[in-house]
């Protein structure tokens, strides 16, 4: 597909000539800063924003903590410390750091959210569904390996479960786990690599970024009626678009300057909130915590991984088909990566014809009963599994399956779709009617 | 293999008199106090602090340790405010080690507490950050959020929790308490009404000084509590300001796409 036509950068005088005969890097920056942008994006197209300020914000506090922290595990702890109470305005980097992790994933979850509702993954934005797929993966990695540094409890023992995972592998798991740890069990080995790859991963996030948003800029941006941008001449692209500069950059940092005021009162006056006591523990590997409970992002996943217990029968029919191969763990594991993976296939498991759920009458329900599953999970996860909470779990995990590989695949036969906006100037046309002067001199 | 592991680590851990730092939860009743830093607004009462640091160095510090925490400190702006003089000759009373010296010898403003492991008990620094007094309801956390994670409401309550009953078990004397998460504690009851004398009169009963402690141990935990609220402040007012600016220069610039110019 062609690029939406606009006004490309010109270099004017000699000296913009010359480096632009070298090297055209104000062109690339012209051309990125007013890219045609939709011009009837909602709200829920500012988590974008919120997610590059949040990378930023992470590895500048990121970079400057590590220059007080020590990655042993003799010192680890005491290093954290060290931050909290003797460095300059430590405190706040650290709250900064830990609290700006769980706006990522919050923003993440519901940029990821936006774009099922309104169909971003479909063609031609598959490369970049996959992509964010990739990125909220990566993201998931680093948030789990920061998490182990400052070697609290939590650390620890979160540490000891997640790479438990790995050692339900038949026949190498055991192996990869060791390789992983750097040794039989968490240790020193561990939180140095760990403390290296924590360091490492965001910079193949930023880049993973670029690449994201290298290929939305060639399809053009979705939009909230997920039809395309008329694209047949500039003029008649410039009816659907208003360039991204300055009125989606004024929009976005208005967006992200709330969102920042709810971000700051919980770094500032709730800093502990999203953190579990236990960190405040050292690490102790004779001591087990009474309930080892991820961050709260990695929640559904893991209600997902504790739901398929060896009591479950379709558990119970895969094991005895392997010969035990995959085991109720393993099965578990499957299940928690399988839940991930099944959302990077979503471009082919949607039959629909229309992109956006605004004009899916079935697919809203279906698509709101897929966030409250997601809340649930969390809070399930966020639980110890007994009572009623394994039950809860599992037909969370089963409809989380069946909206990705029943639901959507048969909606695209079985729904029939409300009439779609023949523009996007049409959709803003109905929201922002225009002056009577107007609407004569356009029809 | 872990798993294993994991489940002797729990045995162990549910039979050890080691359960003292099994994190706060279940049926335990932890009482509300009001402390003075509570709330957006709320700040350390210097004087508080000052009264929990004596029955910290008088009842508290025989086996517990709070190795975090620098004597200077104890000056700091948002703390217990000693004087200068004041907090030096108090730092001089404790021993520390020197490694240069290689031997004891009375402790500086730049010191910190020495850590004390003797009894087995656990370092108080971070102990106000480590238990949350306040749970649910139904797993939500919607209680911590309204009023706060509840670590020196936890402490004020363990102290002051003590039903005066006793049992013996595997050796090991344990004392019944209303606030630890099981009910029973391998901690005699440290505090009693009038043991801790304050040289201003302050009362010193139970409940008092349960409060007094806790506040000291709140402020161990996050010594820049005050400056933390202060700064969170400034920082929101400039943010609603910097998003009212933005608000009216988005309204200004969209108006002309939406014909509302």
């Amino acid at each position: 597909m062609a690029g939406i036509p606009h006004d490309h950068y010109e270099p004017k005088t000699g000296i913009e000539k010359w480096l632009h005969e070298r090297l055209p890097v104000v062109s690339l920056i012209y051309d990125t800063l007013v890219i045609p942008t939709p011009k009837n994006l909602n709200w829920m197209w500012i988590w974008g924003i919120v997610l590059a300020f949040c990378l930023v914000l992470q590895i500048v506090t990121g970079i400057v903590l590590v220059m007080h922290y020590t990655p042993h595990v003799d010192m680890a702890f005491d290093s954290v410390e060290h931050i909290m109470r003797d460095v300059n305005a430590g405190w706040a980097l650290r709250y900064l750091h830990a609290n700006g992790a769980s706006l990522f994933f919050f923003a993440v979850y519901l940029h990821i959210f936006r774009g099922l509702y309104y169909g971003s993954y479909k063609s031609p934005r598959e490369i970049t569904w996959i992509i964010g797929m990739l990125i909220y993966l990566v993201m998931m990695a680093t948030g789990f390996l920061g998490y182990v540094l400052p070697w609290g409890q939590m650390s620890f023992w979160g540490a000891t479960v997640i790479t438990g995972f790995f050692s339900a592998i038949p026949l190498v798991g055991d192996t990869i786990q060791s390789w992983l740890l750097g040794g039989p069990a968490v240790d020193n080995a561990t939180l140095n690599r760990f403390f290296s790859l924590h360091y490492l991963l965001p910079f193949v996030l930023a880049g993973l970024v670029i690449v994201h948003i290298w290929a939305f800029h060639s399809t053009g941006n979705n939009n909230p009626t997920g039809v395309e941008v008329r694209r047949g001449s500039k003029a008649e692209a410039e009816k659907d678009t208003l360039p991204f500069w300055p009125y989606f950059v004024v929009k976005d940092l208005f967006a992200l300057c709330v969102v920042l005021i709810a971000f700051f009162a919980f770094a500032y006056f709730q800093p502990n909130y999203l953190g579990h006591p236990d960190n405040y523990i050292e690490a102790n590997p004779l001591v087990t915590p009474a309930h080892i409970v991820p961050e709260w992002y990695y929640l559904p996943f893991y209600a997902i991984l504790r739901a398929f217990t060896g009591d479950v029968w379709a558990v119970q029919f895969v094991s005895f088909i392997t010969n035990g191969i995959i085991d109720a763990k393993f099965f578990g594991v499957l299940a928690m990566f399988g839940a991930i993976l099944v959302m990077v296939f979503t471009p082919w498991l949607d039959t629909s014809s229309v992109r956006s759920g605004r004009y899916r009458p079935s697919f809203k329900w279906w698509f709101w009963l897929l966030v409250v599953d997601f809340l649930v999970l969390t809070w399930c996860g966020s639980q110890p599994a007994e009572g009623m909470v394994p039950v809860i779990s599992l037909i969370g995990a089963t409809y989380w399956f069946g909206f990705f590989l029943v639901v959507l695949p048969l909606l695209g036969v079985l729904e029939r779709p409300l009439p779609v906006p023949a523009t996007i100037e049409e959709d803003f046309d109905a929201h922002y009617p225009p002056k009577d002067a107007d609407a004569s001199a356009a029809e | 293999m872990i798993k294993s592991k994991i489940l002797a680590a729990l045995v162990a851990f549910g039979l050890g008199t080691t359960g003292a730092l099994a994190a706060g939860g279940g049926d335990a009743h932890v009482e509300d106090f009001a402390f003075s830093f509570e709330g957006p607004f709320g700040k350390y009462d210097p004087l508080q602090l000052q009264r929990g640091l004596k029955i910290f160095t008088e009842v508290c510090a025989a086996c517990h340790g709070i190795r975090q925490v620098a004597f200077r400190t104890l000056s700091d702006e948002g703390g217990p405010q000693m004087a200068e003089d004041q907090m030096k000759a108090y730092a001089a009373m404790w021993d520390v080690y020197d490694a240069e010296l290689d031997e004891d010898r009375p402790a500086k403003p730049a010191d910190k507490f020495p850590a004390n492991t003797g009894a087995g008990a656990p370092d108080l620094s971070l102990m106000a950050k480590a238990r949350a007094g306040f749970h649910g309801p139904a797993g939500l956390g919607i209680n911590q959020l309204l009023k706060g994670m509840g670590g020196a409401e936890y402490i004020a309550s363990l102290m002051a929790g003590y039903t005066g009953k006793e049992k013996e078990e595997a050796g090991t004397t344990l004392y019944e308490n209303t606030a630890f998460p099981g009910g029973w504690i391998s901690m005699a009851p440290p505090l009693e009404d009038d043991l801790v004398e304050f040289d201003d009169g302050h009362a010193n009963d139970l409940h008092h000084m349960s409060a007094d402690v806790a506040a000291f141990l709140m402020w161990t935990a996050e010594p820049k509590l005050v400056t933390r609220k202060h700064t969170g402040f400034l920082i929101i007012t400039f943010m609603v300001l910097l998003t009212s600016l933005m608000y009216l220069t988005n309204k200004k610039l969209w108006a002309g796409p939406k014909r509302k110019a």
